[in-house]
């Protein structure tokens, strides 16, 4: 009789608990993955696809998913380190597939070659380039991420990338500081 | 409010945490009167030389341009624009080294004087207190007035403002060592300095105006007085030296008791502060229509022979100002723009002056030495205590060289005014300000880095949005119009049978192509299977005479359709005729247009016939069938002209005799001529035929 009551009782227990649960599933549902929209937060976003996947935001989605997490090149030693923290996972080096060269750069069209194809317009991600069929395309350089993908169907090669010039807005402190001293 | 100006009447200041009191220093040059520069050999002006945007550039190379004449149109709330401060000629308009810790370079205009020194007109106005607010604002804008204190804002956009001020607050502490720039200036200008600030009064309305001034310059500050004594509004305010007391928060809460919260602004306060050479300016401006294109520059260090306060023009390089002051010739330069605490070293003596240089600095070796050691920081914490903002340099130095931004935001590195007290008193040697600056730039810049970031993102998924739009909208265009072409083969009219019967045939013919091919490679490939192939290609030609069966069929009908048509018009026309006499000779005429029709339209069927039938048949069965076909159009025309005639003969016949001989003959005639023409017509039709045979052959 006693067995009968504990395994009775224990049964209405789960039921109950089971039912909160569901009721709770149902009720405070997270749309998308919290973790694939953190990682994607870290990348560099600059869509160039060196990863393996066709934007940023999948290879965040990836990593989620177990993906090796040392294959941003744009993104370089920092941004490994931060999926590292997030994902709880060791810090590795840079994929050896991929360029270690991080520094910034943007395209650049040599406008006198351009044939205007618009393939490079196609090919850019973020749609930083203008021009139309027959005319001269040119970079908006605002908006270019540096991504490399447009060079590759120029089929005059007229596109290359530059590195983004320093100037004064853009100057990092890195020259020696003015001593002060006590002066006697 | 009131306490505030009594306890100033009382001469009581309120307190700032920290500071410090260095050598001042001003001893090299507070005894001698400001000189006046000869015109250096050319001069280089930035196009910008304050905080914001620069102008857009109004002038070329090779333009001639007098003194004071504007070089750039202030385009933007933010941009303030520069004038040529001699006349001369526009040598270059390129990127120059600029006065900036980074030694990079900027677009400068270059100017070589003409030494005439000519002014381009100017409307004087002594009695400004007539003009109204925006005039004095245009004023000040247009003459490139921007903060002369060392930050360089521009004036127009913090003198414009709508908020009620209480306090309008001069800095006149001028607290750097060395710098005896603005003391020189109220001593010798001080009654344009006070039309300044009467002009700024005007403008803005204060309550009170504090001109807050250091106890180290006894002579300013009695002339300053003397010239406001008989103004109730200005007190003149005597502070204690220490440094940073010109930094504006500094400024203000000794002036005031007020602190200015992070990431507030003083006007929000109903506080506005100017420089004092500010207010000497902005009286150059609207009383002088003077620009500024000169200012008062100490070119002090004790490796110089002649410290001293000079007059500058604008653009006046480093080097120009050095050689004027007796500087000896060394390999070894160290040169610093701006005071010893807040200034930076210039990467060579080539660089020009702009509106906030406020001292060239030449020190020996002994009063700075080029480089002290750096050493571990033993946690004194003496830099916490002399921090005029109150932060814990320590920690933001250890933060700033673990590059922890997090860490260093919650530190508030951002209110961290740079004024190298902490590093002043380290007894580690440790160039604080350095790191500061270090992380500011790194943060400032990680900050674009996420916005742009987040912009490259936005643009990213809206692409992939638009590309996905476009497939859909591109398949659903394709459906409809596969739809269409379904219903209208489908509605069984002529048209969509004949496309029907079209679209099978290219099928058929493809399938044909294709089993020929096949067979024609099992050919090559050994007969192996005879009889399969037979099988194919009985197969294909089947579906090859049935295509051919429904084209004919469809020419036929077609040709059927012209001869019925022609074949009634005639019919009609005969009929017409009969009753009619007068309209005989129409009618005859357009018989034979009928016939001509309809000859046309009988040898186009026969040569599309031709041509199909070209398709299948031996050569031999065309020439024939050529043949027959002209010969049975020949024919067609021939009897139809004869039947024609026939008809008007008989009219003719029936016509009484007893109208007139003349009528009669006039009908002959016309008998005659259409007889003619028939035969012409006869002859041409045969000619044709001939023609075609003899191609054919």
């Amino acid at each position: 009789m006693t067995t009968l009551l504990a395994i009775l009782l224990i049964g209405i227990i789960g039921l109950t608990f089971g039912a909160l649960l569901g009721y709770a599933s149902i009720r405070f549902k997270v749309e998308g993955d919290p973790l694939a929209e953190q990682l994607d937060a870290l990348l560099p976003q600059t869509q160039c696809g060196q990863c393996g996947y066709p934007g940023c935001k999948p290879y965040a989605e990836a990593v989620a998913n177990g993906e090796a997490i040392n294959k941003c090149a744009p993104g370089g030693e920092d941004t490994i380190k931060k999926i590292a923290d997030i994902m709880g996972v060791e810090v590795q080096p840079l994929d050896e597939n991929h360029d270690a060269d991080n520094t910034p750069k943007i395209a650049f069209i040599i406008e006198e070659d351009c044939i205007g194809c618009t393939k490079c317009i196609q090919a850019c991600p973020v749609d930083a380039i203008i021009g139309a069929t027959k005319q001269m395309h040119t970079v908006i350089i605002d908006e270019c991420t540096g991504c490399d993908l447009c060079v590759a169907p120029c089929p005059v090669d007229c596109i290359e990338m530059r590195p983004i010039t320093m100037t004064t807005k853009n100057w990092q402190w890195d020259l020696d500081s003015i001593p002060v001293v006590q002066v006697d | 409010m009131e306490s505030v100006i009594e306890r100033i009447e009382q001469g009581h200041f309120w307190k700032y945490h920290g500071g410090i009191h260095p050598p001042e220093m001003k001893f090299l040059t507070t005894d001698k009167p400001i000189r006046p520069l000869a015109i250096p050999k050319e001069l280089v002006l930035p196009i910008q030389q304050h905080i914001g945007n620069a102008g857009e550039l109004l002038v070329k190379v090779g333009d001639n341009v007098v003194k004071g004449q504007p070089l750039t149109a202030s385009s933007s709330m933010m941009a303030v624009p520069v004038h040529a401060p001699t006349s001369g000629t526009i040598t270059a308009i390129e990127q120059s080294i600029i006065a900036h810790p980074s030694g990079l370079n900027d677009l400068c205009i270059k100017i070589t004087p003409d030494g005439e020194d000519k002014w381009r007109k100017r409307y004087i106005t002594p009695n400004y207190q007539s003009l109204t607010k925006v005039e004095i604002l245009d004023k000040i804008i247009n003459a490139g007035i921007s903060g002369m204190g060392g930050a360089g804002f521009p004036t127009h956009v913090k003198v414009n403002t709508n908020a009620q001020i209480n306090y309008l607050i001069i800095n006149a502490s001028e607290c750097e060592p060395y710098i005896t720039a603005d003391d020189l200036l109220i001593r010798e200008h001080c009654s344009a300095i006070v039309d300044g600030i009467k002009i700024l009064d005007q403008l803005l309305e204060p309550a009170f105006i504090l001109i807050g001034i250091e106890d180290n310059k006894p002579e300013a500050i009695k002339t300053l007085q003397k010239e406001t004594q008989d103004i109730e509004k200005i007190k003149v305010c005597v502070l204690p030296t220490k440094y940073p007391t010109g930094g504006e928060k500094q400024l203000i809460m000794a002036l005031t008791g007020t602190e200015v919260p992070t990431g507030v602004i003083p006007n929000s306060l109903g506080i506005v502060m100017q420089n004092i050479a500010t207010c000497f300016a902005i009286a150059d401006a609207v009383i002088h229509d003077t620009p500024l294109i000169k200012r008062v520059i100490t070119v002090s260090g004790q490796s110089l022979e002649k410290p001293q306060n000079v007059w500058a023009l604008l653009g006046t390089p480093v080097e120009f100002l050095l050689s004027q002051c007796g500087y000896p010739e060394q390999v070894k330069k160290h040169i610093i723009m701006g005071g010893p605490m807040m200034g930076f070293s210039l990467p060579n003596t080539k660089v020009p002056v702009i509106k906030t240089t406020n001292c060239i600095l030449a020190p020996s070796e002994a009063e700075i030495p080029n480089q002290v050691k750096e050493v571990e920081c033993i946690r004194c914490g003496q830099c916490a205590e002399v921090c005029p903002s109150q932060l814990l340099p320590q920690d933001l130095q250890w933060s700033a060289k673990a590059q922890d931004h997090q860490q260093l935001n919650k530190l508030n590195l951002f209110d961290c005014i740079e004024c190298g007290a902490c590093a002043y008193v380290c007894p580690s040697h440790i160039p604080l300000v350095h790191y500061y600056r270090i992380a500011k730039a790194e943060i400032r810049q990680q900050n674009l880095l996420d916005i742009q970031a987040e912009k490259a993102k936005q643009r990213f998924e809206a692409r992939k949005a638009r590309l996905e739009r476009d497939k859909i909208a591109r398949e659903e265009k394709h459906k409809k119009s596969a739809a269409a072409r379904q219903a209208r083969m489908n509605a069984g009219t002529v048209q969509g049978n004949q496309e029907k019967s079209a679209v099978a045939a290219a099928l058929a013919r493809v399938k044909a192509k294709k089993s020929q091919n096949n067979t024609d490679n099992k050919l090559n490939d050994n007969d192996v299977q005879p009889q399969e192939e037979q099988q194919t290609d009985k197969k294909s030609q089947v579906a090859a005479a049935i295509a051919r069966a429904k084209a004919k069929k469809v020419a036929a009908q077609k040709v059927k359709e012209t001869q019925i048509t022609a074949d009634t018009k005639q019919v009609t026309v005969s009929q017409e005729q009969l009753p009619e006499k007068p309209a005989n000779k129409a009618e005859d005429k357009k018989s034979k247009i009928a016939a001509a029709v309809a000859k046309a339209k009988a040898k186009k069927a026969a040569s599309s016939a031709d041509a199909k039938s070209s398709a299948q048949s031996s050569d031999d069965i065309k020439q024939s069938s050529d043949d027959k076909q002209t010969k049975i159009t020949a024919a067609v025309a021939k009897a139809k002209t004869k039947k024609q005639l026939k008809s008007t003969q008989l009219q003719h016949e029936l016509t009484p005799d007893e109208n007139n001989k003349n009528d009669a003959k006039e009908i002959n005639k016309t008998q005659d001529v259409t007889d003619k023409k028939a035969r012409i017509a006869a002859a041409v039709a045969k000619a044709k035929a001939k023609k075609k045979q003899a191609e054919s052959k």
